[in-house]
């Protein structure tokens, strides 16, 4: 293989195993949409939330995975906090104030992530492998490939979770239409507490992945922004459309920077995902996968 | 007994046109404008003057922008700090290589640029709703800091990406003191409050929230979709980038892209939402609120002595701040001006109850 | 039962129009000469296509097949806009009113199409602007006395009542002055007392104003009384058309309406 292709190849699968990480935050917001219809702003601040009280109870001495434990239970009183404090107080607003009332909680969970644990940077140690795989002459990380695996396990094990439970059932009629599903019996409270937990330890593996990848710290929140373009692109009610999201807008991203970033200035990472998926969203106004809202008159 | 309370009939149309109907109202409203223009600049701190007064008012006028966008006619746009810089950089470019213009005309100019890049930037709009075109307006926001922070040419290749921006005079008086300052911005709040509010109350107005109640029926009645739609963003456009310039030239006085960064974005949504989403009224409220908080949050401690970090403190008021945006979306989702034309209808009716 | 018959021009003609979407066919060789000034009813039972042909008409809906004809339209071809321009309103199954607004505001938007002022004029808002707003509230206070809505005409509609915002979607379109007026289902959800009420609108209006009426209508007692002749769709075909009277002996209108014996 020619050089110029094998480093194009090394370029498009990085990108596509980053674009795998942008999915797992795109998981945990296309998991709260589709059961509360509130689009989560404070993802990232969970993500990182999650990471911080995960490090921050381990470097107190407790092993890992007890810590992995206890923070998923933390995880789980948070999701009560939200349920009861703001879920169901905010039930018939409109979009933008449930989005406002996100980006509350999300400025609350930073603040007081950063009061309990501290703003220093951690770094994590979870025992994932790190290094190269040679596949023949190209180079593969290790890491990004098991955390792709790790991703791959989460979509099956939430598919099964969906699909085959009862509780998954009742999540999915809560995202179809909460007025039928609460005539049929349906607590949407419970699928609401369920759902927020999910993703919580969605959000506890995704900081996971991330802290372990670039360090716990503050900056972790803005995964947040930068996942935006992949559940817009897949839509904000799929979860394969998120994987595809993410495994479009990884190697674009990273495939423009290193070929045309140098002509433009460089750091063009910041807008190129929007304008990606901006012009897939001109073609598809709801996303990939979404669904698209009918207009009756 | 202070109002009024029985019903005046209106005898004529233009009676309807008034802005404030109610002559007590009037009464209150002159002395509020006599306040601000011959009491407060004397009685208010230099300090006052020039970190609370002129940043509340240039921030108005960005807030008004927003509201008649968002609030108005229902587009979702969080790149109203893109909009600011737009108009900030454009002024700076005709007030360094253009000197013939007077400079105060270079900020109604940037304005229009910014407008002419509302109207390109708004186009997603026909397409997209809500969320979508939310992060659609993102893509504007963090292009448009990349843009002025790579392309030299903007800040005239100076070496730093921050220049100080020339002093500037208004009809024959250099707006070089915070007394001054306030007074300009002032006189262009007044101005651009009232095109807004003769703008709401038009039939343009009416279209836009028409858009926004129901888009399928208002195109069903014949009005142009389009029309709509990139009116609000190129007018809502032009309000930022008009606050973009003073923000660069009367408060700053110096210009770079940080202050116009998805914070400031995210900072003037905040005033619309807590202030009253749709209401000229609300965006000055929200602007007070959003301006003000900061800063007497900062206060407390050093008021009540606790011995806190600064680290702590910041933490601290980054969570009382949530904590006030989740707050009042939950209890006043309509924004502080819903409780306070409450509190003006009682005020009318006192000491009679109102039964509404 | 109406004593004088109409036998003014065609002013709406739908020929052959087929509609599908996806596998549906949601009208099938559907034809109908509506005349000027007439009130002319679409009955059948539900799913039988009354709002969609009310949509083809209208221009919201373009058929799979056959043709639209607005007598007096400027292009031959129907859309929404154009429609709207050559004198055609409508009002919906569903309220399709701006929540927000008032009634008098709601009722202003029905003449938008009228208003030329253009931004720059509205914002300074003296001269030219003022007169023309002026002009037009003198406009829609008519309508406000006529459907005697003078008691909720600041209010925003969103918390009005049923009845009273069917009767301001009514004025709204009859503010734009137009020509012809679609009416989906306007008694729906009525007692009887406003049933009458709206049916006297809409006579008073059709005598003195010319206006034609289009209605879709599940009060056959209404309907009989109100419209000079009715067209009986059934799963997307027309099964019937003709004055009242010869629609309701008509076999197969029975049996569509009440089932076949078997």
């Amino acid at each position: 293989m020619s050089l110029d292709l094998q480093f194009f190849f090394e370029v498009l699968i990085s990108g596509l195993l980053t674009g795998v990480l942008y999915s797992l935050v795109a998981i945990g917001f296309v998991l709260i949409y589709k059961a509360s219809g509130v689009f989560n702003f404070a993802q990232g601040a969970m993500v990182l939330f999650a990471a911080m009280t995960l490090v921050g109870i381990s470097d107190l001495g407790v092993n890992i995975a007890v810590s992995a434990l206890l923070t998923i239970v933390v995880m789980v009183v948070l999701a009560y906090c939200v349920e009861f404090f703001i879920l169901r107080r905010i039930v018939n607003q409109s979009q933008i104030s449930l989005f406002m009332v996100t980006i509350g909680l999300s400025y609350i969970l930073l603040g007081l992530g950063q009061l309990v644990w501290g703003a220093e940077v951690h770094s994590l140690d979870v025992g994932l492998p790190v290094g190269q795989f040679v596949v023949g002459d190209m180079f593969i990380n290790q890491f990004d490939l098991s955390v792709a695996a790790i991703c791959g396990l989460i979509v099956l094990a939430l598919a099964y979770f969906f699909q085959r439970t009862r509780v998954g059932l009742s999540l999915r009629a809560v995202a179809d239409d909460h007025q039928a599903a609460i005539s049929i019996g349906v607590s949407i409270r419970n699928v609401w507490i369920i759902v927020w937990s999910v993703a919580g330890v969605v959000c506890l593996v995704t900081g996971t992945v991330w802290g372990a990848k670039l360090g716990v710290q503050p900056a972790l929140n803005l995964v947040a922004l930068k996942a935006m373009p992949v559940i817009v692109l897949g839509g904000l009610t799929s979860i394969p459309g998120a994987i595809v999201g993410g495994l479009i807008i990884g190697p674009a991203r990273k495939l423009f920077e290193v070929y045309f970033g140098s002509i433009i200035g460089g750091a063009t990472e910041s807008w190129v995902p929007y304008v990606v998926a901006i012009a897939f969203l001109l073609v598809r106004p709801a996303g990939l996968f979404g669904t698209q809202e009918l207009r009756r008159i | 007994m202070f109002y009024r309370a029985a019903r005046r009939l209106p005898t004529s149309y233009s009676s309807q046109f008034l802005i404030i109907k109610r002559p007590e109202d009037r009464i209150l409203a002159a002395l509020a404008v006599g306040v601000a223009i011959f009491l407060l600049p004397h009685i208010a701190s230099t300090y006052a003057l020039s970190t609370l007064l002129v940043p509340f008012l240039i921030f108005s006028i960005s807030a008004i922008g927003l509201n008649l966008l968002m609030g108005y006619a229902g587009q979702a746009s969080l790149g109203s700090g893109a909009f600011m810089a737009v108009g900030a950089y454009a002024s700076y470019k005709l007030a360094t290589n253009v000197p013939h213009i007077p400079i105060v005309l270079d900020f109604f100019i940037g304005g229009v640029a910014a407008a002419a890049v509302g109207i390109v930037f708004g186009l997603p709009s026909l397409r997209m709703r809500a969320f979508y075109l939310a992060i659609a307006t993102l893509a504007v926001q963090f292009f448009i800091e990349w843009l002025f922070s790579k392309v030299s040419w903007f800040w005239n290749d100076h070496a730093s990406g921050v220049v100080s921006t020339p002093a500037f005079s208004f009809l024959g008086v250099p707006i070089d003191t915070p007394i001054k300052g306030y007074y300009f911005s002032l006189a262009v709040v007044a101005l651009m409050t009232l095109l807004a509010v003769n703008l709401t109350r038009s039939h343009i107005g009416r279209q836009w929230m028409a858009v926004r109640d129901n888009e399928t029926a208002a195109q069903l009645m014949g009005i142009s979709i389009t029309k709509a739609k990139l009116s609000a963003f190129a007018i809502s456009s032009f309000y930022c980038g008009v606050a973009g310039s003073l923000w660069a030239f009367v408060f700053l006085k110096s210009l770079g892209i940080t202050s116009y960064s998805i914070d400031t974005s995210f900072k003037i949504m905040f005033m619309i939402i807590i202030g009253g989403i749709g209401t000229i009224m609300g965006s000055f409220i929200g602007a007070a609120f959003v301006l003000i908080v900061p800063i007497l949050l900062n206060m407390i401690p050093a008021t009540m002595s606790l011995p806190l970090s600064t680290g702590v403190l910041a933490c601290l008021e980054q969570i009382i701040f949530g904590v006030f945006i989740v707050y009042f979306v939950i209890v006043e989702p309509q924004g502080i001006v819903r409780s306070v034309r409450n509190l003006h209808q009682k005020l009318v009716a006192w000491p009679l109850t109102v039964n509404r | 039962m109406r004593n004088i018959s109409p036998t003014g021009a065609d002013t709406i003609i739908v020929d052959d129009v087929s509609l599908r979407f996806g596998g549906v066919m949601a009208l099938t060789g559907v034809s109908v000469k509506v005349r000027e000034g007439e009130i002319f009813a679409i009955i059948g039972p539900n799913g039988a296509g009354k709002t969609s042909l009310l949509n083809c008409i209208n221009g919201f809906y373009r058929p799979t097949s056959g043709s639209v004809a607005l007598v007096g339209a400027d292009k031959p071809s129907i859309s929404v806009s154009s429609a709207a321009r050559s004198g055609l309103a409508r009002t919906f199954q569903n309220l399709a009113l701006f929540r927000g607004l008032s009634t008098v505001e709601n009722l202003l938007l029905g003449r938008n199409l009228k208003m030329k002022t253009n931004l720059l004029q509205v914002a300074m808002f003296v001269g030219a602007a003022r007169r023309e707003e002026i002009e037009h509230r003198a406009a829609v206070e008519e309508i406000v006395h006529f459907l005697q809505l003078q008691a909720v005409r600041d209010e925003p509609v969103g918390q009005l009542p049923y009845g009273i915002q069917k009767r301001i979607e009514f004025g709204r379109a009859l503010a734009s002055e137009p020509r012809v007026i679609l009416l989906d289902e306007p008694m729906a959800g009525m007692n009887q007392h406003e049933k009458a009420e709206m049916s006297g609108f809409i006579r008073s209006v059709n005598d003195k104003m010319k206006v034609t009426f289009v209605l879709i209508e599940h009060d056959i007692g209404v309907v009989m009384g109100l419209s000079d002749r009715i067209a009986v769709l059934d799963h997307g075909e027309k099964i019937a058309e003709g004055t009242p009277s010869e629609v309701s002996a008509n076999p197969s209108v029975i049996s569509a309406y009440l089932g076949v014996e078997h």
